[in-house]
């Protein structure tokens, strides 16, 4: 039945009949490791090409199917210690991936011209005052226009398209008075050029552009980054479901969760999660329905009922017939209430958008009445629209523009290293203004999966013995003992007695894991059903199973608390499972059993009192409520309907990425107020002297470029040093250890 | 009007489309490299050369050939 998993449905066929694979690798720590796949890889008969990119961690496999099976590539992987799933990309990603390679073709071709212009810039500039001739002059304008208007043209896309779909749907963004500052720059050099005039505006309006495009392509890259990583994460969390072949009904097949389809029919053992929403067929068992509703205990379930994927099968085997995703009634409320809750959402409106929509009126109502002014006190009307037009070059929001991405791009870098996923860049700022964190229970202070509660008062090395009995077993409460204690090799002729427990002959004595009769500990307790014991010899332990709490979660909650946030817990589960945690957690204002409405309606509470709302929960009965609060964060382990609502999606068994996130997104947000002050206080400056009629392009070019480099370099700031080391440590390299520290919380 | 100082500027003719040309030569090597997905991993292109397959992966696959033949 442990055949190697088939995983053709991610195989795809070129036209020469060659089979391509793309592989998500977990494990790689050094370059030795690209030499050790590729090799392992091509010594695989019929694999013809193995290209392991170590920057996002994929290998690309050419193979031919007749040969060699996908399984068996996955295997030869995990043979030498690197875990491997077929990883699919995703159409988002694929689109970032061109953006990026557009932003930076058109980045290249602007640098080009921007350095070839300034060459005849400089020497106009400088020939000013001496005795350069007018037809050198005109010749080096003419030039300079001959590069600009088609660099403009190519560069600018990424502009013009924005501008023009904004205005379009009847709104102003930074776009609009870009692309406007663009054009007439360019076409009033023209007219320029064309009846021999001292000025030229070229090198302005290609610089303007080269500075804004270097300035998306790094907030790009570092969104490529991220997202890359992201779906990483996404495939190696991929899980298999054993299925039953339509044609041969005694016939199980392992394959991805992402080849089911409705209608199949999966067998789900003890312990194992539930790879898709189905109705029972065959069977009855307890489900922990934890990672939906947020209830802890489990529920009893038998033929015809309706189970979720992501709640876990605790006791005997299922069949399950898969019904379509989105059916199930649970999940369609969830789905309304989520549509519901969104719509305030999509409301908010972001900084840079805000100051756009007063800035584009501003000048060029600015620029207009500039005109106007010194037609009417007797200029030519040539002159004064040189003026009016050198206002709006001048006031052209290149610093306005980058203040924004720049910082964007330095934070979601920050986050990264924190181990946070930004889903959406408003994510970033609306966490910087949060004052209340409301939390849920189960998964999101606690770890999702329950663990050994007292391992503290065991000795290490029965704990160490009874991990690797554990290893043996399915059962859900040897699965939690295996998951506690980490890296743990399994004992040699492990038998199994099913219901009770597993035996192994260890040392001088053999070793048990199971019940206490099983065990042959004379021990009775009521919360028999969540205890485990191990015995060998005269020693034994019991090990009680309980959800327990993230390691730091009491530390990050009294920090928040400290930093004047206000704390919250909303959980699903009973009232009598919620009461002892926060308690632990020192938290007052907290609520059990609540219904998905009841936690939408707390935070909508909560909202009209005025405080900014941070949700952070997992459970699919979560998922609206992170819709509706403020701003919201997710674990990774959450359910996908959550991950999607979340702004950001952290990693690892610690609550620290939450501190850290409201700590960067603050620092983050008022790094952008002040970069969009230090670029209005710009436009207050240099706005008066274009104004006056003073711009030269020479003045233009410093200004411009200028406020351009300060915007940035205070961006940087974000990463300068020192502030690094208020981040919180990265999560300890031994996680076995750091569970075992745990435990002790609760 | 100014005989001797243009005289001097008639270099200009030959540098500057020697320097354009150069610029678009840079240019054109982004655009290849980007097609060629050179940048697609900066990590991996730094140990790659350290790799000695050229010799390796020919042995390698004159092996495999011999087998086959076999």
């Amino acid at each position: 039945m442990a055949a190697s998993a088939d995983y053709s449905h991610f195989v795809k066929t070129d036209k020469d009949g060659r089979s391509r694979l793309d592989l998500a690798i977990d494990g790689i720590t050094c370059a030795a490791c690209l030499d050790d796949i590729e090799t392992a890889m091509k010594r695989l008969p019929g694999v013809t090409m193995a290209r392991l990119n170590l920057t996002s961690h994929r290998l690309a496999l050419t193979f031919d199917q007749s040969r060699v099976e996908s399984g068996r590539l996955v295997g030869a992987l995990e043979a030498i210690g690197y875990r491997a799933y077929p990883y699919e990309q995703r159409k988002v990603e694929a689109d970032e991936a061109a953006r990026f390679l557009m932003l930076l073709k058109c980045l290249g071709v602007a640098a080009f011209a921007a350095m070839n212009i300034m060459l005849f810039s400089i020497s106009v500039w400088s020939g000013e005052a001496s005795s350069m001739p007018q037809e050198t002059r005109d010749f080096f304008h003419l030039l300079s226009g001959l590069i600009a208007l088609p660099a403009a043209a190519y560069a600018g896309q990424p502009f013009f398209i924005s501008a023009i779909t904004a205005i379009r749907q009847g709104r102003l963004n930074m776009d609009v008075p870009i692309a406007i500052g663009v054009t007439l720059a360019l076409a009033l050099s023209v007219y320029e050029t064309a009846h021999h005039a001292e000025h030229a505006y070229f090198d302005s309006a290609i610089m303007l552009l080269t500075f804004l495009l270097a300035g998306r392509v790094m907030d790009q890259a570092m969104r490529r980054k991220t997202r890359a990583a992201a779906g990483n994460l996404a495939a190696l969390k991929g899980e298999n479901a054993l299925r039953f072949e339509p044609d041969d009904k005694d016939n199980l097949v392992l394959v991805p969760v992402a080849a089911l389809a409705p209608g199949d029919r999966v067998l789900i053992r003890a312990g194992e999660r539930v790879p898709a929403d189905g109705e029972i067929e065959q069977g009855a068992s307890a489900v922990d329905e934890s990672a939906i509703t947020g209830e802890t205990s489990a529920k009893k379930v038998s033929v015809g009922d309706a189970i979720y994927a992501g709640s876990i099968n605790a006791e005997g085997a299922l069949t399950l017939r898969v019904t379509a995703a989105g059916h199930a009634a649970l999940i369609d409320e969830a789905a309304r209430l989520i549509e519901a809750a969104g719509a305030a959402r999509s409301r908010y409106m972001r900084l840079s958008d805000r100051v756009s929509r007063l800035y584009a009126p501003a000048v060029h109502l600015t620029a207009l009445l500039t005109g106007l002014t010194w037609f009417a006190f007797g200029a030519s009307a040539h002159d004064a629209l040189v003026i009016a037009i050198s206002v709006l070059i001048i006031t052209c929001p290149c610093a306005l523009a980058l203040a924004v991405p720049t910082v964007q791009a330095m934070a979601s870098g920050a986050f990264f290293r924190a181990g946070l996923f930004l889903n959406d860049a408003t994510g970033l700022e609306k966490l910087g203004e949060i004052d209340t964190v409301v939390f849920d229970k189960t998964g999101t202070l606690t770890l999702p999966e329950p663990r050994i509660a007292n391992a503290r008062e065991i000795a290490p090395e029965l704990l160490q013995l009874a991990a690797r009995l554990a290893r043996s077993s399915h059962h859900p409460l040897a699965l939690a003992v295996a998951r506690s204690v980490g890296a743990a090799a399994p004992l040699p002729d492990a038998e199994e007695t099913h219901g009770q427990g597993v035996a192994a002959p260890f040392g001088a004595h053999e070793a048990r894991l199971g019940s206490a009769g099983f065990c042959g500990v004379d021990f009775s307790s009521a919360d028999e059903a969540s205890a485990i014991f191990i015995r060998h010899g005269d020693k034994w332990a019991k090990m009680a199973i309980r959800q327990t709490l993230r390691a730091d979660a009491a530390e990050i909650v009294a920090g928040l608390r400290k930093k004047g946030m206000k704390i919250h817990i909303l959980s699903g589960d009973r009232p009598e499972a919620v009461a002892p945690i926060a308690r632990l957690l020192g938290v007052e204002d907290w609520r059990g059993g609540q219904k998905p409405a009841d936690k939408i309606a707390f935070i909508e509470a909560l909202k009209t009192q005025g405080d900014r709302v941070l949700m952070v929960g997992d459970g699919l009965n979560d998922a609206p409520a992170l819709a509706a609060a403020y701003a919201s964060l997710s674990p990774i382990d959450a359910v996908h309907l959550t991950q999607t609502q979340a702004d950001a999606v952290f990693l690892g068994e610690r609550l620290a990425p939450v501190a850290s996130a409201l700590e960067i997104a603050r620092r983050a947000r008022s790094l952008m107020r002040q970069n969009l002050t230090l670029a209005i206080a710009y436009n207050v400056v240099a706005v008066p002297v274009a104004m006056a009629g003073q711009a030269s392009p020479l003045f233009a070019a410093l200004a411009m470029s200028g406020s351009s480099i300060l915007v940035t370099l205070n961006a940087l700031r974000l990463r300068g040093p020192g502030k690094s080391a208020s981040l919180p440590p990265k999560q300890a390299q031994n996680p076995g250890a750091a569970r075992i520290e745990q435990a002790m919380a609760p | 009007m100014c005989r001797d100082e243009c005289a001097d500027m008639n270099v200009l003719i030959y540098l500057i489309p020697a320097a354009l040309a150069l610029g678009l030569l840079a240019l054109y090597g982004l655009f290849w490299s980007l097609k060629r997905e050179q940048y697609d991993d900066l990590e991996g292109a730094a140990y790659r050369i350290l790799q000695d397959d050229d010799i390796q992966e020919d042995a390698l696959k004159d092996d495999g050939i011999h087998k086959e033949k076999k």
